[in-house]
C-alpha cells in the first residue's frame, strides 16, 4: 500500500519528469524556463516528502533547509535565464529555438 | 524527437518512482544529530541552525550564486545597470495608494520574520523576499528609485551580505577553528549579524533582478499597442 508520504514524493517525481519533458520538447525559451521551474518544484516536493520520513511529529530540518536554499537558487537562475532570453529576443527578434535553423547551419558549415 | 523525449522522461520517471518506493518507511537520518547539537548552534529553530551554522557553507554559496546572477542580469540588461526606471507606464492611483500603505507594513513584517527566524519559521531569506516584494510593488506602482539611493549604494547593498558572511567565515578560521565554526557563546550574535546583512542584500538583489529584467515603461506601452 502506498502511504501518504510516498504519494506526495511520487507527485514530486512526476512533476520533475513533466518539467524535463517540457525542457526537451518546447522550442520557446520562455516555455523552457517555465518547464525548468516546474522541475524544480518537483525536486522540492521530493525533498519535503523525504523530510517526513523521520519518526516522530517534527520533520527532518535538513531537507527543509535544502528546499529553502533551492528556492533561492531557482529564483536567481530563473532571473538570469529570463535576462538571457530577453537579450536574445532584443538582439535577434526571436525567442524560439528552432531545430531546423541549427540543421540548416550545419549543412552550410557555418 | 518527441517520442524519444517521451521515452526518456518515462524511463526517468519509472526509475525515480522506484527509488521513492524503495526508501525505508521511517529513517532517522541526521535529525537526531541536529537535535543533539541544537543547543550549541546559538539558535532554537532547527532549520535556521542548519542554514546558518551546521551547513553554513550552503548558505554562503547560495548568496554567492544570488550575487553572481545579479551581476549577470545587470550586465545583460539593455538599460544602464543600477538605474531604476518606473516599470509601470502610468501610475494606477489605486495601486500606488495601496503600495504606499503596504510598503511600511511589509518592512515591519520583514523585521518580525528576521527576528522570528531564531526560534520559529522565518529568517533572512524570508525577510529579504518580503522587502523585495515591497520594492517590486513600488516599482509597479510607478515609483522610481529614490534619489538618496545612489547606484553605488545599490551595488553595496547587493554585495554586503556576501561580504559580511565571507568575513565571518574567514574570521572563524583565523580564530583557530574551521570555516564557519562559530564558538557557541558567540554563535547567536554572529548569526543575527550575518542574517541582518543577508536580509539587506537579498532585498536589494530581488529588487534589482526585477527592475533589470522588466521592460521600461515606455517600451512596454509601445509593445502593448503594436504586438499584443
Amino acid at each position: 500500500m502506498v502511504s501518504q508520504t510516498d504519494l506526495y514524493t511520487l507527485a514530486g517525481a512526476l512533476l520533475f519528469v513533466i518539467g524535463l519533458y517540457g525542457i526537451i520538447t518546447r522550442p520557446h525559451l520562455l516555455h523552457k524556463i517555465l518547464a525548468l521551474n516546474i522541475s524544480s518544484a518537483g525536486v522540492f516536493f521530493v525533498l519535503v516528502g523525504i523530510a517526513r520520513r523521520v519518526p516522530g511529529p517534527t520533520p527532518d530540518p535538513l531537507p527543509h533547509a535544502m528546499v529553502l536554499t533551492g528556492i533561492v537558487v531557482t529564483v536567481s537562475s530563473t532571473a538570469f535565464a529570463l535576462a538571457l532570453a530577453k537579450r536574445i529576443y532584443t538582439d535577434t527578434g526571436v525567442a524560439v529555438l528552432d531545430a531546423s535553423d541549427i540543421e540548416a547551419e550545419e549543412r552550410t558549415g557555418g | 524527437m518527441r517520442a524519444a523525449a517521451l521515452a526518456l522522461c518515462a524511463g526517468v520517471g519509472v526509475l525515480l518512482g522506484r527509488a521513492v518506493l524503495s526508501m525505508p518507511e521511517t529513517e532517522a537520518g541526521v535529525a537526531p544529530l541536529i537535535e543533539a547539537n541544537l543547543a550549541a548552534s546559538g539558535v532554537k529553530n532547527p532549520v535556521t541552525a542548519v542554514l546558518l551554522n551546521f551547513r553554513g557553507y550552503d548558505t554562503l554559496l547560495e548568496i554567492a550564486v544570488l550575487v553572481l546572477a545579479t551581476i549577470g542580469v545587470l550586465s545583460l540588461s539593455a538599460s544602464k545597470p543600477g538605474t531604476w526606471a518606473p516599470v509601470a507606464a502610468q501610475a494606477d492611483p489605486v495601486l500606488s495608494a495601496l503600495a504606499r500603505f503596504l510598503a511600511p507594513v511589509m518592512v515591519l513584517v520583514s523585521g518580525y520574520l528576521l527576528w522570528a527566524g531564531e526560534h520559529a519559521p522565518g529568517g533572512a531569506f524570508q525577510a529579504g523576499s518580503v522587502i523585495g516584494a515591497a520594492g517590486v510593488l513600488l516599482a509597479l506602482s510607478g515609483y522610481a528609485r529614490p534619489a538618496w539611493v545612489s547606484r553605488f549604494a545599490l551595488r553595496a547593498a547587493i554585495s554586503v551580505g556576501f561580504i559580511v558572511f565571507l568575513g565571518t567565515a574567514a574570521g572563524s578560521m583565523l580564530a583557530g577553528g574551521t570555516l564557519l565554526e562559530y564558538p557557541p557563546e558567540l554563535a547567536k550574535t554572529l548569526i543575527i549579524v550575518v542574517e541582518t546583512w543577508l536580509t539587506v542584500s537579498i532585498a536589494a538583489i530581488l529588487i534589482s533582478l526585477f527592475i533589470a529584467s522588466a521592460s521600461p515603461a515606455e517600451q512596454l506601452r509601445r509593445r502593448t499597442e503594436s504586438e499584443w
